[in-house]
């Protein structure tokens, strides 16, 4: 992992030196706004304003900063008599009695890169991607896609008991932790594996904790799919929705007080942006200037619960600005967007100790887990469309082809491969033992409490009295 | 001595004794110079001033640790942060929005980074918006990674109990619902000096940890608080009257009026052993049982409703490990299972007389 981030550091440095603009800026922070805004208003119209390179990439991302810096300056020129003087700023009085519409003129535009075909939109600006990296993100892609697969068949064999794929949700996975560093710590939701492959989770790691053998992290207390890595700074899944995303802006604030070189990421659903955790999390980090970034996985569908169920704002992105959180909405099939979209992120998250809201829309083309009949809510049309259509694995190999990066028979082999891996990993989790009985009381706490012992010892006693109420298959 | 056990309950300090809640006013704040000059004079505190040594000392020992919370930067509604944001910076000692999940969520994030996170919740009636992080996600953030990740610099403080005038969002006594959730741990400290080396072994304990403070006793309970740095065990049940006829078990504010009853038993010749149990989850059992093998009585006495009270856990426990030494039915004297009244405060509360008459006809089985 860090190897490939490493390779990567040219890319990286390239991007930097066109972000100036933004750095420049946040030295300026101690200057008084009069002065903060002359600078920025003249640096802002010195700008070249080439499209398609990585100067209009750098001016882009600062643009924002830009209006929010002139809107302050619009706020505080006013008359005194003319405003009402909070301790936040002035605010403009006004005759009209005018509410603020509850929609803005036009939707929010989605940010990409590729289009359908994986040909590079020529106006695009985005953050170059180098072949190593590309070909790591789209063998990882085709990874996940063929553990989804088997895992899936091995839930629906009976080999193990729950699984729930990111199916269509590749490129978000994949390429968003590839715009990460492992010094960032992840705080993910449920559908988010991709992220731990790319960190160098193996796929008998992940193999390991779906069949809930001694040789998983968690020690078979959860259901499959809740992965966890202290190693990869990836925090062990828990099934409640967006609880993480607070959590993380208090990690977020410990990376800013110990000023390291990292930030937070939370993933969420479209459904979790309902949760109280969600709301509580954006207006955390926005007052304490932490450096997280909330991705947000809009896939349409909370189990059965459409958006226009769950929401009647503009999406997710909208809600950034109404806490004071920098947004960008992205289009999450798109591998080169999200890595983009994510790289940018990261680099102003840390630069300005700001947190930043990434929206990403998606469709979760498999059901939401082995539980679930998807079809019972949803035309099967639809999520072949999607499917067929819009797959973000094809699009990215398409571009991939394009740049004679790959062929089919790197396709053959990478696919064959990651089969052959996934089913002798799952043939060796299946012969490892399941962790031992005491592994039920130890954890509670740091050290087991005398009443936990107690319950130890009279649960032995039972099941020396009746074996046949317990599984044979967890060793005593 | 008795007295001194629970500290002093002296009359109130404060300009508006009807108020002790108030976030305003002057007049706290030159009763806030007053106990900062009793600090440095290493007299004896009230309870708010030793929680606020505790914290200062929590700051001093470890620069990894953060108190924050809402309306904590100047203070605190009950002035148990004053002057910590001053000496630690506002950058460790700080204000939250108003919003207790977010609270507790920053916080375990903050824990599971190796901070120690030091989380105020301003009344325990307002923590059930926390529940879920508490319950969930603290909890169970060990067991859950098989001990890669934990948050046990996590504690929670919290005011809680009766106060003689909260109505039902002041005074509620939430500790029984806590107690349900394997993986944290439940403090509730009497006086002045338990409060301040409690909360220490809290802040230092490798779990998460709630710790509600009897908002009733903030300025009313006074007694010398060692001025160094100290702690004091965690689940180690404390007999703070030893007696033969009957076990009292109490905590937190409960244990001065149980105290009172107690004195008065003593005067119809009953001799009452009194238990601290301070920390309620993991409880100390064996303390409570060894003294039950003893007198061969119990009654447990707190103010959160009977029903479903940890009263209840501890009547259940003892029964199963004493039934055959106990003379009389374990009592139960506690709130009502009520909301808690305004006006009906006194007619609520599980009072003196009420202990006083309990003890009796448990003795007299």
């Amino acid at each position: 992992m860090h190897q490939w981030m490493r390779k990567s550091g040219t890319i990286v440095n390239h991007f930097k030196s066109l972000l100036l603009v933004t750095n420049n800026l946040s030295s300026w922070r101690s200057y008084s706004f009069v002065k903060r805004c002359q600078f920025a208003a003249s640096f802002a119209h010195n700008l070249p304003v080439a499209d398609g390179d990585f100067i209009n990439s750098s001016t882009h991302f600062c643009s924002r900063r830009f209006e929010s810096v002139k809107a302050e300056k619009m706020a505080n020129n006013v008359d005194d008599n003319q405003a009402l003087k909070l301790p936040e700023g002035k605010v403009k009085f006004t005759p009209k009695l005018r509410f603020i519409s509850e929609t803005a003129d036009e939707r929010e535009c989605c940010y990409r890169v590729l289009d359908e075909n994986g040909n590079q939109i020529s106006s695009s600006n985005y953050v170059e991607v180098s072949k190593e990296v590309a070909i790591k993100m789209y063998t990882d892609m085709v990874t996940l896609q063929t553990m989804d697969t088997i895992f899936y068949e091995a839930q629906r064999q009976g080999r193990i008991s729950f699984y729930l794929t990111a199916v269509g949700e590749e490129a978000i996975n994949i390429a968003s932790a590839a715009a990460l560093t492992i010094d960032d710590v992840v705080f993910p939701q449920y559908r988010e594996a991709g992220v731990l492959l790319w960190r160098g989770f193996t796929i008998q790691e992940f193999a390991n904790q779906c069949f809930s053998n001694k040789a998983d992290y968690g020690k078979g207390r959860q259901m499959p799919i809740h992965y966890g890595s202290n190693k990869h700074n990836y925090v062990t899944v828990a099934s409640t929705v967006a609880t993480q995303l607070p959590q993380a802006v208090g990690a977020a604030y410990s990376l800013k007080m110990e000023k390291q070189d990292a930030c937070a990421i939370a993933y969420v659903g479209d459904g979790g942006t309902s949760e109280g955790d969600f709301h509580a999390a954006l207006n955390f980090a926005a007052v304490t200037e932490a450096p997280v970034i909330f991705f947000c996985r809009n896939n349409g569908w909370a189990i059965s619960t459409p958006t226009s169920d769950q929401f009647r704002s503009d999406g997710v992105v909208v809600k950034g600005r109404a806490y004071g959180v920098r947004s960008i909405r992205v289009d999450g099939n798109d591998a080169l967007a999200v890595y983009s979209a994510v790289h940018a992120a990261r680099d102003m998250a840390i630069r300005e100790q700001r947190p930043i809201l990434i929206e990403a829309l998606t469709y979760r083309v498999g059901h939401h887990s082995t539980s679930d009949d998807s079809t019972k809510y949803r035309p099967v049309e639809e999520i072949e469309w999607w499917k067929m259509e819009r797959d973000p694995v094809t699009r990215f190999r398409k571009w991939m082809e394009n740049n004679s990066w790959w062929s089919d028979k790197a396709e053959l082999e990478a696919r064959n491969s990651a089969r052959k891996q996934i089913l002798h990993a799952i043939q060796e989790a299946e012969k490892v033992d399941k962790p031992p009985l005491a592994d039920i009381f130890t954890d509670v706490y740091d050290s087991p409490p005398s009443h936990l012992c107690e319950q130890e010892k009279l649960l032995r006693e039972a099941i020396k009295r009746h074996p046949q109420d317990y599984p044979s298959d967890v060793p005593l | 001595m008795g007295l001194r056990r629970f500290g002093r309950l002296v009359k109130w300090v404060g300009g508006n004794g009807r108020r002790p809640f108030s976030t305003s006013s002057s007049s706290s704040s030159s009763c806030d110079e007053m106990m900062v000059q009793q600090i440095a004079s290493g007299k004896s505190l009230n309870l708010y001033s030793a929680i606020n040594q505790a914290l200062h000392i929590a700051l001093e020992t470890d620069p990894r640790t953060y108190v924050f919370g809402e309306d904590v930067s100047f203070g605190g509604v009950f002035r148990c942060t004053t002057g910590l944001a001053d000496q630690f910076g506002k950058q460790r000692v700080f204000n939250t929005p108003l919003c207790e999940q977010g609270i507790v969520g920053f916080g375990i994030g903050l824990a599971a980074m190796g901070n120690r996170a030091v989380a105020e919740i301003q009344f325990a009636d307002y923590i059930f918006p926390a529940f879920d992080q508490i319950v969930n996600e603290a909890a169970k953030f060990r067991y859950r990674s098989g001990n890669q990740f934990n948050c046990g610099g996590l504690t929670i403080r919290s005011p809680y109990g009766a106060v003689g005038h909260g109505g039902h969002y002041h005074s509620q006594s939430p500790e029984a619902f806590f107690c349900h959730a394997p993986g944290i741990k439940v403090v509730i400290p009497r006086s002045p000096r338990q409060a301040k080396g409690l909360l220490l072994s809290c802040i230092r304990d490798p779990n998460p940890v709630v710790f509600f403070e009897p908002k009733w006793l903030y300025r009313l309970s006074v007694e010398e608080v060692p001025e160094h740095d100290y702690m004091l065990p965690l689940s180690e049940a404390e007999i703070i009257q030893e007696g033969n006829d009957i076990t009292l078990v109490g905590w937190g504010a409960q244990l001065s009026i149980m105290e009172q009853a107690c004195k008065d038993a003593e005067k119809d010749g009953i001799s009452c052993e009194l238990i601290d149990l301070r920390t309620l989850l993991p409880w100390d059992k064996e303390t409570v049982e060894a003294s039950v093998r003893k007198t061969g009585r119990l009654l447990i006495s707190h103010e959160a409703p009977v029903t479903g009270g940890f009263g209840a856990e501890i009547s259940a426990s003892i029964v199963e490990r004493c039934f055959l030494r106990l003379e009389a039915p374990v009592a139960r004297v506690c709130g009502l299972d009520t909301p808690f009244p305004l006006v009906f405060e006194p007619f609520y509360m599980p009072n003196k007389n009420k202990i006083l008459d309990a003890i009796k006809s448990t003795v007299n089985y």
